[in-house]
């Protein structure tokens, strides 16, 4: 990609990023009373997490088996309530590990 | 100044959370063939790991500035409610230039634990800001830099550690509410038949989040309006 592209697409998304945060902040004097809109609010960031998740992880890494591995360990961990670095780093050592037994051991 | 320190020390962990994550968005970013110091400044200028993943996978290809708008729009919409919500919480003094300024630091994990807090002073909230930002931009040099160093087995596990991230936000929420458990299985399935299905998968993946995204919280709030309290 040439560096002009590169700098427009930078514009836009840094640009969207920005006022998407600091308008509501800085603007944002009264609460929203609108029972559909705080629901839609509620629910939109975890609806576009999950989204981005699958099955889009299981292709991460080039290994399926592997992902989908990290992937149940991280379930796993987050429903004990474990943190978002513990989380992250037992699904990269599990990865890891099912990528290292399946190459040398199949 | 004591102010300052709590929100410092509250961001240690929120930083040191970044620094593994950016580091394999610096990593995911050069196995897509931008240079490192592309990585890093998409990482400065925009501090958000869904947005940015989602960005530079449209990037890659020429041209998409509306699929970029809009999907930046969508994914990060979240932050405009989290913005919202914190600003029933900030003290008196936290006015004008400095919620402009400071806004640009709206992460989950800021939000989150500044959400925590009975009031939100312009000093603890600057201090909460360092630590998550270095450790998001050093992640980044880092993954990046290194990223060409580590053998493929090790890069190929870390471009796992950012999906953990997402499912380690979910989850516990999800956890706890069964409609928005629901909500969630909705919006995988949707994001499923988009991958998969012929004809849908034609559609850039950005575009694909924000629709599932979307239907799914729009059919949330249709059939299980949430509760004052569960709204933060």
């Amino acid at each position: 990609m040439d560096n002009k592209s590169f700098f427009i697409y930078l514009l836009i998304m840094a640009g969207s990023t920005y006022l998407i945060r600091a308008i509501p902040f800085g603007a944002m004097r009264k609460k929203i009373e609108n029972k559909f809109i705080r629901s839609f609010l509620y629910y939109i960031p975890y609806t576009v997490l999950s989204a981005m998740t699958f099955p889009a992880a299981l292709y991460a890494t080039g290994n399926i088996i592997a992902a989908s591995f990290g992937l149940v360990v991280a379930i796993l961990f987050a429903i004990k309530g474990k943190g978002l670095t513990v989380v992250a780093v037992a699904a990269c050592v599990t990865v890891l590990l099912v990528e290292i037994v399946m190459t040398y051991i199949f | 100044m004591k102010d300052f320190l709590k929100g410092l020390k509250g961001g240690i962990p929120i930083g040191l959370g970044y620094l593994s994550v950016s580091f394999a968005f610096g990593i995911m970013a050069i196995s897509l063939g931008f240079e490192w110091w592309q990585a890093v400044l998409i990482s400065m200028t925009n501090l958000t790991s869904a947005g940015q993943l989602a960005g530079i996978g449209i990037m890659i290809h020429p041209a998409q500035y509306l699929d970029m708008l809009l999907s930046q729009l969508t994914i990060n919409i979240r932050y405009s409610f989290m913005s919202v919500s914190l600003s029933q919480k900030v003290t008196p003094q936290f006015s004008g230039i400095k919620r402009w300024i400071l806004g640009f630091f709206m992460t989950d994990e800021i939000f989150a634990v500044a959400s925590n807090e009975k009031e939100v002073s312009v000093k603890f909230f600057s201090g909460l800001t360092i630590f998550p930002y270095i450790g998001w931009t050093l992640g980044t040099l880092l993954g990046s830099v290194l990223g060409n160093v580590l053998p493929a087995v090790i890069m190929n596990a870390l471009c796992i550690a950012i999906y953990g991230m997402f499912v380690a936000i979910v989850v516990p929420s999800a956890k706890e509410s069964k409609s928005l458990l629901l909500v969630v299985g909705v919006a995988i399935l949707l994001s499923c038949l988009f991958y998969y299905l012929p004809v849908l998968n034609t559609i850039s993946s950005g575009i694909a989040v924000c629709i599932c995204a979307i239907v799914s919280a729009v059919l949330g709030a249709i059939f299980f309006p949430v509760k004052e309290e569960e709204n933060g």
